[in-house]
């Protein structure tokens, strides 16, 4: 009996040890602290044109955005009340499909590279729902045509803009996408010229003894020109150097600014359609965006 | 268990649990010690029981008592887990496995956890019935269930959201269980539970308590009338994303009747209807009503509700006058009925026929709903109806009474074989025409009995015929009867 005691003694020190050494660890989460952007959302009404715009219907190319989502982004499933943007998916056919919901950017309007770039957010449950908070290159090319079987980025349209390119040249940061029946894993994603859509680079995340879609989180990046680490609230959990991308035969194309967009699409390839356990509507609620060189 | 060693260290634990409690307890503890000094432990079984005491497993009354034990092989990621042997539908000492695990002292105090968990796999794939705590046999005040879980080879983890735990603060129901061979056409099955334990697991959301099934409904009424709230389920959801139904008992709701004056709603969910009127109920979890306002505080609301239209004063049928020692009742509060197996078997596929049954001050009222045919059954024993020269029945047809009305009424005996359409059947048939039948009133049907041989009586079948739309109908004072 003493033995077997004594041993069992021996490992309960043992293992008090090893764990006392991992929680005394500390990560360091955040470096870059210096407040260059930010919207609490205080003002009842639009969300504030000087910081946000709206991408209104289908996609340039009326396809769903290019994933085959099932939403139409109109101006108003954005609102901003009592301290909150409130992007709401809802039941409403309009433009062939059933359901609307709202995109904001801020393209041309806050567009930084590197820094930190975070937002408080609460998301939404059900099958189908795909909210994101996400950074796009700013030359991506909005003046889509399709012509011959391929897609142009048309110089002869209204939106085009010098030096514009092509997704996924022009290369996209996800900071937080999310599939609502899946509630309590987000990811983080960066695609660009050799890894994109499926092949993209991605990393998930899963909160333990808690949800996304029942309180609000932080979701950020800090982006260097070497590195961009992912974090949910105070938990670091992915980092992507550029060393990464090169070895994977990608081109790192995260050396230029980025405007930030906010939406819930609805359906579409990744999150598959709404089925009869989703109930609407459904809201993404923005607590804050803040930037930070 | 993961290993001998720890086997061990479990027997040393109790041991200095042991010394420690004979060493510390210098006096008695008092009755009236405060839930929170209950036992807040979450685990049932790990690899034994924890904490349930001596005499825990209480078998269902008509269940095989035997069909418990421990498995010291098998486990989930361990060699014991609890091994429920479903035994073959023809077993002499049961047809089923179900009983509780009950603790053995007093209750503990679960108002941190959200979750039953245990992981469980089966022989072969099957549906169980029931899996749920809160059942003491007495008073089964939070009795919580899922039902028909499916259940297949591999270790899988279970999950049975509590409606609201800060209501147990004693429960010593731990675990219930219910499992036959519905689905293995009679054939037995063993099932393994493992790690079962009362867990806060943070990933149970969106709580969604409904007093109708989760839908809306109206109930034409009146006064006197008294109706129990039955169909009472909570909806979550889990971390996995999918949606999970929960059967709690009534003890976990409150309820409202938004007009008083109209009916009146009990912590037991009874309505008593007590004037004409319309008031909706509804029910909260987790919250009390006001008494002051008349509304929640606090809670989660019913996603649905039940409108009482209470159309005023109800006429009850004829109380019947015939002396007892000439009447075999079926159904009626003027005499003690006969053993009937049900008044409504639910027959699927095919029967729409629901069952709303009331009382109106103390006289219980066959109601069905959504009726196209419905039946109540003699099983055990078949109704020896020799003596017997005539039937009763009464009937009512609240309004509105469908134009192409046409009833029958059927009595089967089942011969001497006492087995349903065993090639000995023999039926009479009451037909029921429109005439007969005034609408919102109480009618008479009396029929000489001309069955040959009626000492089997299996079944008496209500059904419409000729396409007659009638869905509504209360009935009462079913009895055979000599003069």
């Amino acid at each position: 009996m003493n033995k077997i005691y004594i041993k069992i003694a021996l490992l309960l020190t043992g293992f008090f040890v090893v764990s006392g050494c991992s929680t005394d660890e500390k990560q360091t989460v955040t470096t870059k602290l210096n407040l260059v952007f930010e919207d609490e959302f205080d003002i009842n009404g639009a969300p504030d044109p000087e910081k946000w715009a709206f991408d209104i219907g289908r996609g340039p190319l009326n396809d769903g955005w290019g994933n085959n989502e099932q939403q139409f982004y109109k101006s108003e499933n954005a609102v901003v009340q009592n301290g909150y943007l409130i992007i709401t998916a809802k039941t409403e056919s309009v433009g062939g499909v059933n359901y609307t919901s709202a995109r904001i950017k801020s393209r041309n309007k806050f567009e930084q590279k590197y820094g930190r770039f975070e937002a408080r957010i609460k998301l939404p449950q059900g099958k189908g729902m795909f909210p994101a908070f996400w950074l796009l290159g700013q030359n991506f090319c909005e003046a889509q045509t399709f012509t011959a079987n391929n897609v142009i980025c048309d110089s002869s349209l209204p939106n085009y803009e010098e030096g514009n390119v092509l997704w996924p040249q022009c290369g996209e940061i996800d900071i937080m996408e999310y599939l609502g029946n899946k509630p309590t894993e987000v990811f983080g994603t960066i695609h660009g010229p050799g890894f994109s859509g499926g092949n993209s680079i991605s990393k998930k995340y899963n909160l333990t003894q808690d949800r996304f879609d029942t309180g609000f989180h932080v979701f950020g990046i800090e982006w260097t020109e070497n590195h961009i680490n992912w974090y949910v609230d105070d938990v670091l959990y992915n980092q992507i150097t550029k060393a990464d991308v090169e070895e994977r035969g990608g081109k790192w194309v995260f050396d230029q600014s980025f405007y930030m967009l906010l939406n819930l699409a609805v359906g579409g390839n990744l999150p598959g359609s709404p089925n009869s356990t989703t109930t609407f509507p459904q809201r993404m609620i923005v607590d804050y965006v803040k930037v930070y060189q | 268990m993961k290993n001998k060693s720890i086997n061990y260290f479990k027997s040393i634990l109790v041991l200095f649990v042991v010394l420690f409690t004979s060493i510390s307890c210098e006096r008695e503890l008092s009755d009236d010690k405060s839930p929170l000094e209950f036992s807040s432990v979450g685990e049932i079984f790990t690899d034994d029981f924890v904490g349930l005491g001596s005499n825990f497993y209480f078998p269902y009354g008509d269940s095989k008592f035997t069909a418990f034990s421990v498995d010291r092989t098998e486990g989930y990621n361990s060699n014991a887990s609890i091994l429920i042997d479903v035994p073959n539908a023809v077993d002499p000492l049961g047809n089923y496995a179900g009983g509780i695990f009950r603790i053995d002292g007093d209750g503990r105090n679960l108002s941190k956890y959200d979750a039953l968990t245990f992981w469980a796999k089966s022989s072969q794939g099957v549906i169980v019935g029931e899996f749920g705590f809160g059942e003491d046999f007495f008073p089964n005040k939070y009795i919580t269930t899922i039902r028909n879980v499916s259940v297949g080879t591999a270790w899988t983890k279970y999950v049975i959201p509590i409606p609201d735990a800060a209501k147990l603060i004693q429960e010593r129901g731990m675990f219930r269980f219910a499992a036959g061979t519905q689905g293995t056409n009679g054939l037995g099955y063993k099932l393994w539970i493992d790690e079962l334990k009362f867990e806060k697991l943070g990933t149970i959301a969106h709580p969604r308590p409904a007093i109708s099934n989760g839908v809306s409904r109206t109930v034409n009424s009146f006064i006197g009338v008294t109706i129990q709230i039955a169909d009472l389920k909570e909806t979550f959801n889990l971390e996995n994303g999918t949606d999970i139904d929960v059967f709690p008992a009534v003890g976990y709701y409150a309820f409202r009747s938004s007009n008083p004056n109209v009916a009146t709603v009990n912590a037991n969910g009874q309505i008593s209807i007590v004037n004409s009127g319309v008031t909706e109920i509804t029910g909260n979890i987790g919250g009390t009503l006001d008494p002051v306002t008349n509304e929640f505080i606090g809670g989660i609301d019913s996603v649905d509700s039940i409108t009482i239209n209470s159309l005023g004063q109800f006429s009850l049928a004829p109380v019947p006058t015939r002396s007892p020692n000439n009447v075999l009742s079926v159904f009626s509060d003027a005499y003690t009925n006969v053993p009937v197996t049900y008044y409504n078997g639910f027959w699927t596929p095919g029967s729409t026929t629901g069952s709303a049954d009331f009382s109106v001050n103390g006289d219980n009222i066959l109601n069905y709903i959504n009726f196209n045919y419905v039946g109540t059954a003699f099983t055990n024993p078949t109704l020896d109806a020799t003596t017997m020269t005539h039937v009763h029945f009464n009937m009512y047809v609240p309004s509105p009474k469908p134009a192409n009305f046409d009833f029958l009424i059927s009595i089967e005996d089942w011969g001497p074989n006492q087995i349903d359409n065993g090639g000995d059947d023999t039926r009479q048939q009451i037909f029921v025409n429109t005439n007969q039948v005034p609408a919102d009133t109480w009618i008479t049907i009396e029929a000489p009995l001309l069955l040959a041989n009626r000492n089997n009586i299996g079944l008496i079948i209500y059904e419409n015929i000729n396409g007659s739309s009638l869905r509504n109908f209360y009935i009462d004072n079913v009895y055979f009867f000599k003069n």
